[in-house]
């Protein structure tokens, strides 16, 4: 499950950030690594609650630094 | 036992546009160093080229008052026909008296009643509701509403956050009895639960005690989280409501808060091309009330609309409050 949350985050973070896809990998930053800022981030977290069917609260944002930390949290959350 | 109801019933539309945007420009460079940022940074998440602030002589009247005159001029309305004076701002420097007060008596507007309205970056949509029933139920003929901010007054220029965004400008439109409806209802709200999202901290009153300023403060993510993610179904049940499909109107003009909360909000409308954007943020930053008045004024000035088309407008910010609706280029 997580590489099909994987693809659709990767896909997530192309549309909002024009990053390609094969570039989010689960030990990159958000931030460091493929440059996605704090807005941008903002944005990545609401497609994914479409996407993907989860509620990801303010407060969580802030905990999601990798792509492993919102892989994760989505799939514990799904 | 039955009350009489105001004497005349008409539609109301905007008559008139004016606007002041202050002499002095100030360019990302003059406030990156306090905040240890870039001109490219600010440009990136914002779209902030430049904003103007008011000399230390301006203020929120001053500045109101200006706009006021344009917009009479612009609608060839006299100040004495002005029955209601509305002020949109929270900046200015009195909690009383009010700034359509003092703006009504710099004007000349003798036979008006005046009142402001504390709706932050939405406050000049409220004040066009409360206009056009004003009108259309004929409690006012002619009703002038002014946005007015100060901003660089309540900034705190060491924050990271919000240094870049707010700016200073009035603009102001004259209200008025009209053959066809101009302004559609108003799609409006407020939730309260989340005020502490963009705040004055300290408040007034303590700031008052302690002698220390009370400044905004605001938490960008969750502001734009909160209008990326809800001005969209506003905007789309503002048109719904308005008559109008998308395609029909001319010019989008959001409060100009952020250019990435209005780019978010074009792609979620889904907006033809050619429905002009307003982007006045780039030149004008942030100015909470006056930004859209400041906004449609400079596409009318530039010739990308023309009096008559229809455009829509939508406000919001702290409260968290936000109100819109479609009208007709004055």
């Amino acid at each position: 499950m997580s590489q099909d949350i994987l693809a659709g985050l990767a896909q997530i973070v192309n549309e909002v950030a024009g990053i390609p896809a094969e570039s989010v990998q689960m030990d990159k930053s958000f931030v460091d690594d493929l440059d996605v800022d704090s807005l941008s981030m903002v944005e990545v977290v609401m497609a994914c609650e479409d996407k993907f069917g989860v509620t990801i609260p303010d407060t969580e944002v802030k905990n999601l630094n990798t792509v492993a930390d919102a892989v994760n949290y989505i799939a514990a959350h799904k | 036992m039955t009350l009489n109801t105001p004497d005349t019933n008409t539609h109301s539309g905007l008559l008139g546009l004016g606007v002041y945007r202050p002499a002095r420009i100030v360019r990302n460079d003059e406030l990156v160093e306090r905040i240890d940022s870039s001109d490219e940074w600010i440009r990136e998440r914002s779209g902030i080229i430049e904003r103007r602030f008011a000399g230390a002589d301006e203020d929120v009247a001053s500045m109101g008052t200006i706009a006021a005159r344009n917009a009479l001029a612009d609608a060839g309305i006299d100040a004495v026909d002005i029955d209601t004076v509305i002020v949109a701002t929270f900046t200015h420097k009195y909690q009383t008296p009010s700034a359509s007060a003092e703006i009504a008596a710099n004007i000349g507007a003798v036979n008006a009643s005046a009142f402001d309205v504390g709706a932050a970056c939405a406050g000049f949509c409220y004040a066009i509701s409360v206009a056009d029933a004003l009108v259309r139920s004929g409690d006012a003929r002619n009703v002038l509403v002014v946005g007015s901010e100060k901003l660089s007054d309540v900034v705190n220029f060491d924050d990271r956050g919000t240094a870049f965004i707010f700016a200073d400008g009035a603009g102001a439109v004259v209200v008025g009895p009209t053959p066809e409806q101009g302004i559609s209802p108003t799609v409006w709200g407020a939730d309260g639960s989340s005020r502490e999202v963009i705040i004055m901290s300290p408040d007034t009153v303590t700031a008052g005690r302690e002698g220390v300023p009370s400044l905004l403060t605001m938490e960008g993510q969750r502001v734009f989280r909160w209008a990326v993610g809800s001005m969209g179904d506003v905007c789309k049940e503002i048109l719904d409501k308005s008559g109008l499909q998308a395609g029909e109107l001319a010019a989008f003009v959001p409060h100009q808060a952020n250019i990435r909360i209005t780019d978010a909000l074009v792609k979620k409308l889904d907006l033809e091309d050619s429905v002009v954007i307003a982007r006045d943020i780039q030149h004008a930053g942030n100015t909470s009330s006056a930004s859209i008045p400041l906004a449609l004024h400079a596409l009318r000035e530039s010739g990308q609309v023309t009096k008559g088309q229809p455009f829509l407008m939508v406000g919001f910010g702290a409260g968290l409050a936000f109100a819109g609706q479609v009208a007709l280029v004055p």
